[in-house]
């Protein structure tokens, strides 16, 4: 077998590889009438942590917010240019763009580049023109869904059985005579992500540092009690009236 | 050791043939082989970079070397480059690369001066354009092979674009630390460090750095700094005993002449394998 031969003693020239990982992990819950979504901010590459804080979570409008997740430079240059479609769909129409239309909008920009992919995982979170809290998850080509709950990243395969477990109560038998709830409340779905994310931190060498919980609330929603009187929030709405976004900050464990 | 004069010299590629392992007629091909091409292996290297914040602004260092594999070719390379009056670029990775980089931002800084409209490039946007660069090259499939670390005193954390609504923090802080790399990736920090000194430098920084971001004199940074040099020289079997240091404060840029560490190796006698041993 001269062929096999050749490839074990032949070295190949190692080519260059445009990708790496960057680590981390995101996650997104829908609500009634609002929505979370969140990311860790440590940024890493094999054993070495590059970052403790580095964004992955952004604020699209003030009813959609963008998690990134896979390979750093992509995210970056992917919400870079979404951000920037967004901005001319204001200066032609006079109004932020819905967010099943952004939805779709990443769809084709992920697919245009179905050859050379944006190495990432996107979950897009925020309020629906009707009203409704909306997940939509993507794969890196752009292969997408609107979801309750999804979970993406390095500890995607810890989180998202906890999630179907806790938020569609998978294996899980109600009490004779009463049914699970369709949608939690805000009150019981941050708890859920911060335990999510220290427990992550706890199994995952790529989680941790620091998080960031984007939470994106419908106008009129029961939801803003208790939310703003809550530890370490800020509001980052950019207008006067309809949704309204908020930011929590968190420290998790920096080793 | 090996004993033909042709490959003397030669950078091997050490993503495979990191010990010299290979025998000579199965060699890694040689990187000259096909004439012109892309980037596909640094020839002339520089290693670490390492810089971090201090109180009165961003110290950065990297040594003079410029390396040809194994070998030590360019003993007196300068591979922190200034960027008008506020910023430091430093470079690890391929030279020739680094060099056209310079060249690059040479131009940029010639088109800002001819505006006249006294608007000079802060680091935040010198480090925006290189990371749109060096991003635009690796989505080439043609990179720049070098990690860089940008270091400068203007426009820094008050910059934040992105959201208008967020109130400046009270206390505006100008320095400005950022990395990027031949991917692309870009990443901000107290300590920051390239290469080797990523796993070596960043542990000893990160302990004498964080949270002193604040208090630390520039005497005590030059003193971090040099304790950092020293050690790299010791592990890091690409390094030189001869480094510069930048400070980029309000007063501007600051290059040092090159410096040579003290280093000592008496040590080496009573360890078995080192110095000369009867047995």
């Amino acid at each position: 077998m001269p062929g096999s031969m050749v490839a074990m003693t032949q070295p190949v020239q190692q080519s260059f590889n445009p990708y790496t990982e960057n680590g981390g992990t995101i996650l997104a819950i829908a609500g009634s009438d609002f929505s979370v979504i969140a990311g860790d901010t440590r940024q890493s590459e094999g054993y070495s942590i590059q970052t403790r804080y580095a964004p992955k979570v952004f604020r699209l409008t003030d009813k959609a917010v963008l998690a990134v997740n896979g390979f750093a430079a992509d995210g970056n240059m992917f919400v870079k240019k979404v951000k920037q479609r967004l901005e001319w769909y204001r200066h032609a129409h006079a109004k932020d763009m819905p967010i099943r239309a952004i939805a779709r909008l990443i769809q084709t920009m992920l697919y245009a580049r179905r050859f050379f992919p944006y190495y990432v995982y996107n979950i897009l979170g925020g309020i629906e023109e009707d009203g409704t809290g909306a997940v939509y998850s993507f794969d890196p080509v752009g292969s997408y869904e609107r979801e309750t709950c999804r979970a993406a990243g390095a500890a995607q395969s810890l989180v998202q059985p906890f999630l179907d477990n806790q938020i569609y109560f998978k294996n899980q038998t109600p009490a004779a005579g009463t049914q699970f709830p369709q949608h939690l409340p805000l009150t019981s779905v941050l708890p859920l992500v911060i335990d999510s994310f220290t427990s992550a931190t706890e199994r995952h060498i790529e989680v941790g540092d620091g998080l960031e919980i984007y939470v994106v609330v419908a106008s009129g929603s029961t939801s803003l009690q208790g939310l703003q009187n809550l530890r370490g929030v800020q509001e980052v709405t950019g207008t006067t009236d309809g949704e309204r976004v908020f930011v929590i900050r968190r420290e998790l464990k920096k080793d | 050791m090996d004993h033909f004069p042709s490959n003397w010299g030669r950078p091997r590629n050490d993503a495979i043939d990191q010990y010299a392992t290979y025998p000579i007629h199965s060699r890694p091909k040689d990187s000259f082989a096909e004439g012109v091409q892309r980037t596909q292996q640094p020839i002339v290297t520089g290693t670490s970079v390492l810089a971090f914040k201090f109180k009165d602004g961003i110290m950065m260092a990297a040594d003079t070397l410029a390396s040809y594999g194994s070998l030590a070719r360019f003993k007196d390379v300068q591979r922190l480059h200034a960027v008008g009056n506020h910023t430091v670029v430093g470079a690890g990775g391929d030279m020739s690369d680094f060099q056209y980089i310079q060249n690059l931002l040479e131009q940029l800084i010639v088109d800002e001066i001819s505006a006249q409209d006294h608007h000079t490039l802060s680091p935040a946007e010198i480090h925006e354009y290189l990371s749109q660069v060096m991003y635009a090259r690796r989505s080439k499939i043609d990179p720049l092979w070098n990690s860089l670390l940008v270091g400068g005193f203007k426009d820094g954390e008050k910059y934040q674009p992105s959201n208008p609504r967020r109130p400046l923090p009270l206390t505006v802080y100008l320095r400005f630390l950022a990395y990027v790399d031949l991917l692309g990736t870009t990443y901000s920090a107290s300590t920051l460090a390239t290469g080797y000194g990523a796993h070596i430098a960043q542990p000893l920084l990160r302990k004498a750095v964080e949270s002193r971001e604040e208090i630390l004199t520039e005497e005590q940074a030059l003193k971090i700094m040099e304790a950092c040099m020293k050690v790299l020289f010791y592990r890091d079997a690409r390094s030189l005993n001869k480094y510069q240091v930048a400070t980029i404060t309000k007063d501007g840029v600051k290059i040092s002449d090159s410096k040579t560490l003290d280093t000592s190796w008496s040590f080496a006698e009573n360890i078995r394998g080192y110095g000369a041993q009867t047995q």
